[in-house]
């Protein structure tokens, strides 16, 4: 231990006599160190934020939409007839057992009107399970019940985004509005969710029940036909199951022929915000990657310093060969030297690395997370930097023939 | 520290050698030592057949001009440097199929070096300088300490043992070099011009404890000059002359 301690001042010291060169060699390594901690700290900060949004979806989620996607694009048939009824969602929720919860919704475009404030956004007609099924919760008032879906009643919940709009300090609850010059009266308020994966404003919406939506709102449309149907699966397990009993449950229903494509789509959510995960992971490895380079440019800088520090103490070198120094010796004192170096480096790398992530992430709003793994494994990896690059170095200086390198000038 | 086994290698050798039958053992001993130094295309003969025997406690001066051998010769009794044919025997160690680190070894154990230049470390305390040996033979940082204090006692640098080379004389420099090279207890010591840098006085100085360290200490010394008044401190002369010894003088001066 005294020996290790005693090796690490002497290469303090060696490394203080010229400390300008000293900390311009470790700037290489300060600066590779903290862009990969900047690189991984936004990474995974992205990633997190992915996979908070995926769970704000709702979770183990199957969408099934009329067309199909075969031929580049939604394919609706002529006159756009939709082809899902509330009868298919019946028979999705009787007949597959791996089925949480069915909802089936018809939705478009409306003006939701206040007094003298109005605001267009998408409605959506449906029953109160898809509240279930999408992870949305109450924050004022309440869901609608079933019974007034059965009887078409005019009630709506509101999501945040029409709540501040139209009401601005109000309590909404109990009010009137106008959609589509029908009176609806809004019995509840949603929890904001924010902007989904693909950046849209989650809470631009109002709920109204499927039953309402079709005769009043959308009425022009064919009874009975859905837009949409949300189901979500008891499990994560029995979700590729249930997607798979959908298809087969909708071609019978559909009476479509084996060589025939689906008229309609299933949607894997889960599936697809998975793949925007992985593509997420993948992108942070790419950018931590890349400046992993900058860390090896920082131990070539190395390298070259301790190529001419050897050159310049070639005489002290033959000194401690002629008393009785083993390559080893000087291998180790050098190798020593160039690992002080690059550890320092590593460790105000890492310092700035952090603090410069907080800056920007205050300015950007970019959503940032510090993993210890991360700090660590960029310590270790400036370590290793500073034992492979130096290691030449030393070796070079090991070898040195005393008598020629005492003769030396 | 395992050292080659010494019995073995002088008792073939000398056997060899000796013509009456007789064993001897000496302190140095070295036989028919040729070196060949080929630089690019140029081979260079430094060292043409030397034969000689040194016995221990003595003080041994080597003079001849430039280009003679002496410096080559020295460097392998130093066994800094390896012979192309012949032998050396230090204490009957045989350097011949040594490694570098037991060389080294030998090196730090038995040898004591003091150069022309000095060459001590400069960013490093006197008292640093003489541990330097010790730190390679392991020595734990206090004994270090305590050796090296004794070593600069010696000669006689007490009070000076944390300042660094910029702030001695030369000769003090000398003499810090000169405990360094005693501080492990070597067998011989071989010193490369020693006075070569210091002016007449300070040079009868180191003389003079080279003398004291010879006499009162039994340390055996071998040390290369070109001036005859510091030879005629050594109670032997040997003369070089293109890589052989052409005078072999012990003088009944300087007892």
């Amino acid at each position: 231990m005294t020996t290790f301690l005693s090796s690490l001042r002497i290469a303090l010291r060696a490394l203080m006599v010229n400390k300008m060169r000293s900390a311009l060699t470790m700037l290489g390594i300060i600066i590779g160190v903290a862009a990969v901690i900047a690189m991984v700290a936004l990474g995974l900060g992205a990633q997190s934020r992915i996979s908070e949004q995926i769970a704000s979806m709702g979770s183990n989620l199957l969408m099934v939409v009329p067309g199909s996607f075969t031929s580049g694009g939604m394919r609706f048939g002529a006159g756009t007839r939709s082809t899902l009824t509330v009868e298919d969602a019946k028979a999705i929720a009787a007949e597959i057992p791996g089925v949480k919860y069915v909802a089936p919704s018809t939705s478009g475009s409306v003006q939701v009107v206040f007094g003298n404030q109005n605001w267009s956004t998408d409605a959506q007609g449906t029953m109160p399970e898809l509240l279930d099924i999408r992870n949305w919760s109450i924050a004022l008032g309440r869901a609608f019940t079933a019974q007034e879906v059965e009887s078409s009643a005019k009630v709506c919940i509101l999501g945040n985004t029409l709540v501040e709009n139209l009401f601005g300090g109000i309590d909404p609850i109990g009010q009137i509005v106008r959609i589509k010059r029908f009176p609806f009266t809004v019995i509840g308020v949603l929890e904001p969710k924010g902007q989904s994966g693909m950046g849209r404003d989650q809470d631009d919406i109002v709920f109204v029940p499927f039953t309402t939506a079709q005769k009043r709102l959308f009425g022009r449309d064919i009874p009975g036909m859905v837009r949409q149907i949300s189901v979500q699966a008891r499990g994560p397990e029995v979700l590729k199951e249930v997607e798979e009993q959908i298809k087969d449950l909708l071609r019978q229903r559909h009476r479509i022929l084996p060589n025939q494509e689906d008229d309609f789509t299933v949607r894997n959510l889960t599936e697809i915000m998975g793949t925007i995960e992985q593509t997420g992971k993948v992108m942070s490895l790419l950018l931590a990657s890349i400046a992993s380079i900058s860390l090896i440019v920082g131990g070539i800088g190395i390298m070259n310093i301790m190529l001419v520090s050897v050159t310049e103490r070639t005489r002290e070198i033959g000194i401690r060969i002629a008393v009785g120094a083993k390559g080893r010796d000087i291998l180790l004192q050098f190798l020593i030297e160039s690992l002080v170096l690059s550890l320092i480096g590593g460790l105000l790398g890492i310092g700035i690395g952090m603090v410069g992530t907080l800056i920007l992430s205050h300015f950007t709003q970019w959503p940032t997370l510090f993993s210890v793994n991360a700090i660590l494994l960029a310590f270790l990896f400036s370590g290793s930097v500073g034992v492979f690059f130096g290691f030449y170095p030393a070796r070079k200086a090991s070898l040195l023939n005393p008598i020629d390198a005492l003769r030396y000038e | 520290m395992n050292l080659p086994n010494h019995s073995a290698g002088i008792d073939s050798r000398s056997n060899k050698v000796s013509m009456t039958g007789r064993r001897v053992e000496s302190f140095i001993e070295v036989q028919e030592l040729e070196k060949l130094y080929r630089l690019g295309e140029v081979e260079v003969q430094a060292l043409r057949g030397v034969s000689l025997r040194i016995e221990k406690g003595e003080f041994v001066a080597i003079m001849g001009p430039s280009g003679s051998g002496k410096s080559t010769f020295m460097n392998i009794l130093g066994f800094l440097d390896q012979p192309t044919r012949g032998q050396y025997l230090l204490e009957g160690i045989n350097g011949e199929n040594l490694s570098r680190d037991e060389l080294a070894e030998i090196r730090n154990q038995k040898i004591g070096f003091v150069f022309q230049g000095f060459n001590l470390l400069a960013r490093t305390s006197a008292l640093g300088n003489v541990e330097l040996p010790l730190i390679y033979a392991r020595v734990s940082g206090v004994k270090r300490r305590e050796m090296a204090r004794r070593a600069l006692i010696e000669v006689g640098l007490e009070e000076r043992g944390h300042h660094h080379p910029s702030q001695l004389s030369g000769g003090e420099q000398q003499r810090v070099a000169i405990a360094r090279a005693l501080v492990n207890q070597p067998s011989i010591l071989l010193a490369d011009e020693p006075t070569g840098n210091l002016d007449s006085r300070t040079s009868i100085e180191v003389m003079e404890i080279f003398q004291h360290l010879n006499r009162d200490l039994g340390i055996t010394i071998i040390m290369i000059t070109h001036e005859q008044d510091i030879a005629s401190f050594a109670k032997r002369n040997i003369h070089f002359r293109d890589g052989r010894v052409v005078e072999d003088r012990n003088s009944a001066l300087q007892g």
